[in-house]
């Protein structure tokens, strides 16, 4: 135990545990953009209901929810830790600009850009999160096969339906693409993985990780904006 | 060739520092940079100033003491070069070179440019060496060293300790320094035999010290005199959670 909590105050642990609760998000994505993704079946919403239904009354899925929210809590907590420790080890910066210019941006801002994934995410919450948890949706439920299903469907195309809002999901897709753009790699490094044959392969497949996942996220808000799905 | 130094001059560790502005003529494109500020500083002894206090030993790229951040880079704009080894004619006529210390928590300015980095010797005083007898050059022969691992270790023996990592980095960080230092004896199979405790102790030293947290941006790497890879910095990150956990 000893060694386990000396581990986590070391630097090199703080880092395991934002590759570890990185990489956990990164599971995540692939589960919630692709039961989403359901909406593009544009049967009014039918898949996309039964499938978010399937997902709320399952206990395994319900017990990972709360798996998830510990691991975002710890990812930020951990976040603020590392970012706080960095800031305080050059009190005083250098005058010439281009400092750091041997790294890419996105890597040097990567507590802003999960500073703006997290008010995003704050808005997307109380959106769909709260509303199905605890007050209830907008919209009258749907009759599938005699049971009344949450319609999260047509909570998501009234929700759409403002242009602001619409933006505010872009720009937080955006934000998460350059923030996987870093992190995806960088978590295996974190994890002491880093093979001259399989890293270039990590490497790639983050990239396209980062584009394809934020990319089709981003694609939900606007084709309901749009009317592209009814 | 005309130039204009803007040097950052600071009396003590404890006194202020501020940037002062000293023009040069006739500088030879064939110089190195430190015989530019030798030139600068006869100049000064002359007119009875104090000289610009800069580390340097060597001039040859091994040493690893020519510490200078030079227009926001660690040894300057080229790869793969130390301050001693880059010479006037990278730079135009006319241009206004701004010289920095190495600028991190854990490397005080002493004076003028030369920054405290004993920080580094106490990280390898935990660990850096192996304290098991290897006999002679001819008993360490009968030990085989597949060449791969041979030539990793190389690499990272390559570093020579002058903290262009850390300055680099823009949260201070020592992991590539520390990480050479690992990775080289973990290689080797006179190193294996503490490589635990080693691991342990020297990032514990290098927390300590105050260095910051790496975030994997790879300014290191690319700033680094002798192209130390990254890979290495995977290595030590193995070595530690091997102790910690295995
Ligand atoms: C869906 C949400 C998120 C995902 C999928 C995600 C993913 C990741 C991954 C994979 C890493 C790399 C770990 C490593 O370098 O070892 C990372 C690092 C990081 N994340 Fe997140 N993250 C998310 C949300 C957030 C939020 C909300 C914040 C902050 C408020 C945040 C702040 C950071 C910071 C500061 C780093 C550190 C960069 C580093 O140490 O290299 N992330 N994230
Ligand atoms: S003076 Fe020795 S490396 Fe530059």
């Amino acid at each position: 135990m000893s060694s386990l909590s000396s581990l986590f105050n070391s630097s090199v642990g703080k880092k395991f545990a934002m590759g570890i609760t990185g990489l956990f998000l990164v599971s995540f994505l692939v589960v919630h953009c692709a039961i989403n993704a359901l909406i593009f079946v544009n049967d009014g919403g039918e898949t996309f209901n039964r499938a978010a239904h399937f997902m709320s009354t399952n206990i395994l899925i319900r017990t990972m929810e709360v798996v998830l929210f510990l691991g975002i809590i710890w990812h930020i907590v951990q976040a603020l830790v590392l970012t706080g420790a960095n800031q305080k080890a050059r009190p005083v910066k250098y005058a010439a600009p281009n400092t750091g210019s041997g790294s890419a941006w996105y890597s040097r801002w990567m507590g802003l850009l999960g500073t703006l994934i997290l008010i995003f995410l704050i808005l997307h919450l109380r959106h769909f999160w709260v509303e199905s948890r605890f007050t209830g949706l907008h919209v009258p439920a749907m009759i599938i096969d005699g049971v009344p299903h949450d319609n999260l469907f047509a909570e998501m195309k009234s929700v759409f339906a403002s242009g602001w809002v619409v933006v505010v999901y872009i720009l937080g897709m955006i934000s998460l693409a350059y923030h996987l753009l870093h992190g995806f790699q960088s978590a295996f490094q974190s994890l002491g993985i880093n093979h001259k044959t399989y890293t270039p392969v990590i490497k790639n497949v983050g990239i396209a990780f980062s584009v394809i996942i934020p990319l089709v996220f981003a694609l939900m808000p606007a084709a309901f904006y749009f009317g592209m799905i009814e | 060739m005309n130039i204009t130094i803007k040097v950052w001059r600071q009396k003590s560790n404890t006194s202020p520092g501020e940037f002062k502005m000293y023009s040069l003529s006739d500088v030879s494109p064939d110089m190195s940079f430190l015989e530019m500020f030798d030139v600068l500083n006869e100049q000064l002894v002359r007119k009875g100033e104090d000289p610009v206090a800069f580390d340097h030993d060597c001039r040859e790229g091994i040493c690893g003491m020519c510490s200078m951040v030079i227009n926001g880079q660690p040894h300057g704009p080229l790869r793969g070069v130390t301050t001693c080894q880059l010479h006037m004619r990278s730079f135009n006529d006319g241009d206004t070179i701004v010289v920095e210390p190495w600028r991190a928590a854990a490397f005080p300015v002493l004076k003028d440019l030369i920054v405290d980095r004993t920080g580094f010797d106490r990280i390898m005083s935990t660990g850096g060496f192996v304290s098991v007898n290897t006999g002679n050059a001819q008993d360490a022969n009968t030990l085989l060293v597949p060449k791969p691992d041979a030539d990793e270790a190389f690499g990272a023996a390559a570093c020579i300790g002058c903290g262009a990592c850390v300055a680099a980095c823009k949260n201070a960080s020592a992991m590539l320094f520390v990480a050479a230092k690992v990775s080289q004896l973990a290689l080797l199979p006179q190193g294996k035999v503490e490589a635990k405790s080693r691991a342990e102790r020297m990032v514990a030293q290098m927390d300590d010290e105050g260095f910051g947290n790496c975030t994997n941006t790879y300014a290191c790497e690319a700033e680094c005199p002798k192209e130390i890879s990254v890979e290495h910095i995977a290595r030590m990150n193995r070595e530690y959670l091997k102790a910690k956990l295995g």
